[in-house]
């Protein structure tokens, strides 16, 4: 048969629709697929079927008013230390590429400091912040302290968790801000500069929103990882979903179907975030919509 | 207008520019030669401040961009005051440097409304206005990197214009552009010299020099080594140095100079 003999040569006035081109044939991927899917039906019907994970008890607790309340918590956990983290971050990275020594050096000593050490030493350290400062006040040099309070009475799990998360995130923020800050062309301020802006309006206007697209994909992931660890507030007698199951299972001993449920909430506000990561780097990448010809218009054309 | 008096800038322990002297009138053109590192674009970025100067008075319009002068001392400014200061000088880069996260009128009416406190809607259309000067009032609302290297910088040229400067620095312009696209921007600029901008323009098109310049100015090593018309430099140069220089890009120049 000669069309099965290989010549890698044209024949004379050959067109395109005279011939068809066959992409690699992966032979293999098909049983292999098969195998896996098998194993994963396998696994999910011997969790279905299993005498020791009681259904019911997931349904039941999955939206019992207790633990849908530690889901807020750890949700208003999760946003306002990121909230706190983004903050810190943006100030300490533009501190830490300041001109003044003392300022870019006490950036660099707190990235230090609240990344050299565990999220969970700093949690109980501020939640035990009493036994250092037993008050809180503001002096007022020759006069009196005008506002005093008892550490422990401002100090309670909650407000321990929101420092010792926001703290802890924001030294991380910091890292990330900058390494936004520096992969802007220097061009870019400098330009700015040369119109008359001060460096303020320069950061503002130009640079933190062009670094913003290398900032936000690791941000995002920076929420995403908080979400999950501020879990260990648990430790400091927060309220928020870990710590509510907690209580629960500690009473009715359904620990497997509690922390299921946990797990499910924790997943399905991941895909959440991750749903919303996803939409606001599409809405940051100004004027990249033209691209080269994806997959899905070749076919349609 | 422009005054450079025996300016001096080091970068750590090498001394780059050894004492320049440099006078601008106003409407003039002055193109600026020399081989690379020569300290042009040092000299540029001196003169708007954006490098400070280690000895030596650069004056515009008789005052200092970034110092003030008490006695025999300069004190460097404010830094609202050198924006200030700087907004009436225009810069134009070789790579443009277009804010890239702005549209190409939001580019150009960004500084008017920032810096000058134009309403938005005043800065809009003068930014249309100046884009349509430059030939480019269809391509306002693209982003940079959806236009040429030529487009974009006419963008940037409107991008100065639009503080109205007194003065305009161009540091080679042309040389980051593919050749068929070197020729917009240089008309563009040859419009300018001729409405009587005072330009000092870092390039390499000796046909620019030529046909706009009213001063040739050739440093070398971080001094100036000829100043005079083109005619004078071009036909007798006076430094051995200018002759390699000329030797060497007038073979290049030769495309773009039968516009
Ligand atoms: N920020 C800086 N730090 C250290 N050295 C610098 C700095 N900027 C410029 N230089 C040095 O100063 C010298 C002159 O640079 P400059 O950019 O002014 O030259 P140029 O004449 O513009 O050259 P080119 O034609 O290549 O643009 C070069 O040797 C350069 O390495
Ligand atoms: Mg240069």
């Amino acid at each position: 048969m000669a069309d099965t003999v290989t010549t890698d040569a044209p024949k004379r006035g050959e067109r395109s629709s005279d011939l068809r081109i066959v992409p690699l044939r992966h032979w293999g991927r098909i049983p292999l697929g098969l195998a896996v899917l098998a194993a994963l039906a396998l696994f999910l019907y011997a969790l279905a079927v299993n005498p020791n994970i009681k259904w019911g008890v997931v349904a039941e607790h999955l939206t019992a008013p207790a633990i849908l309340r530690g889901v807020g918590v750890t949700i208003l956990l999760t946003v306002a230390s990121m909230l706190i983290g983004i903050v810190l971050g943006v100030v300490t990275a533009v501190l830490r590429g300041s001109d003044n020594p003392v300022l870019a050096y006490l950036a660099r000593g707190y990235i230090w400091a609240f990344r050299g050490t565990p999220v969970l030493v700093q949690l109980i350290f501020w939640y035990n912040l009493g036994l250092l400062f037993p008050t809180i006040g503001l002096p007022v040099p020759l006069v009196a302290e005008v506002w005093v309070v008892e550490t422990n009475t401002v100090i309670t799990g909650f407000t321990a968790a929101l420092l010792g998360l926001g703290l802890n995130a924001g030294a991380y923020m910091a890292e990330i801000v900058r390494a936004g800050l520096v992969a802007v062309d220097p061009g870019q301020s400098e330009a700015a500069l040369a119109v008359g802006m001060t460096k303020g309006q320069t950061l503002r206007a130009i640079v933190l929103p062009q670094a913003l697209r290398v900032i936000v994909p690791p941000t995002g992931n920076e929420v995403i990882t908080m979400l999950k660890t501020s879990a260990l507030v648990s430790v400091i007698s927060g309220s928020d979903l870990l710590t509510t199951a907690q209580t629960i299972y500690s009473r009715n001993f359904h620990v497997i179907e509690l922390l299921i449920v946990v797990s499910i909430w924790y997943i399905a506000l991941t895909s959440i975030l991750t749903a919303g990561q996803w939409a606001l780097e599409r809405r940051l990448a100004p004027g990249r919509t033209v691209r080269s010809t994806s997959r899905r218009e070749a076919r349609r054309a | 207008m422009l005054e450079v008096i025996d300016v001096r800038k080091r970068f750590g322990t090498t001394e780059i520019l050894k004492g320049v002297d440099l006078r601008v009138e106003r409407g003039s053109v002055v193109c600026l030669l020399g081989r690379s590192g020569s300290g042009k674009s040092t000299l540029l970025r001196c003169v708007n401040h954006l490098e400070t100067i280690d000895g030596g008075q650069i004056l515009i319009d008789g005052r200092y961009i970034g110092y003030e002068r008490r006695g025999d001392r300069l004190f460097e400014i404010r830094e609202r005051e050198i924006a200030r200061r700087r907004s009436e000088i225009g810069m134009v880069f070789q790579r443009f440097n277009l804010f890239a996260n702005l549209t190409a009128w939001e580019n150009v009416a960004l500084a008017p409304a920032r810096v000058r406190r134009l309403a938005a809607g005043q800065a809009r259309s003068r930014a249309m206005d100046l884009l349509d000067r430059v030939g480019l009032a269809d391509k306002a609302h693209l982003y940079p990197n959806q236009l040429s290297g030529g487009q974009q910088q006419r963008v940037a040229i409107a991008r100065a214009l639009a503080m109205d400067p007194k003065l305009m620095l161009f540091d080679e312009p042309t040389s980051a552009l593919d050749p068929e696209l070197v020729a917009e921007v240089l008309a563009v600029m040859l419009d300018l010299a001729h409405d009587g901008m005072t330009m000092i323009v870092v390039t390499h098109e000796l046909g620019f020099a030529r046909k706009a310049a009213d001063r040739v100015v050739m440093m070398d090593d971080g001094v100036i080594v000829e100043d005079a018309p083109p005619s004078v430099v071009f036909h007798h140069p006076a430094h051995a140095s200018t002759r390699a220089f000329l030797a060497h890009w007038a073979d290049h120049s030769a495309g773009t100079e039968k516009k």
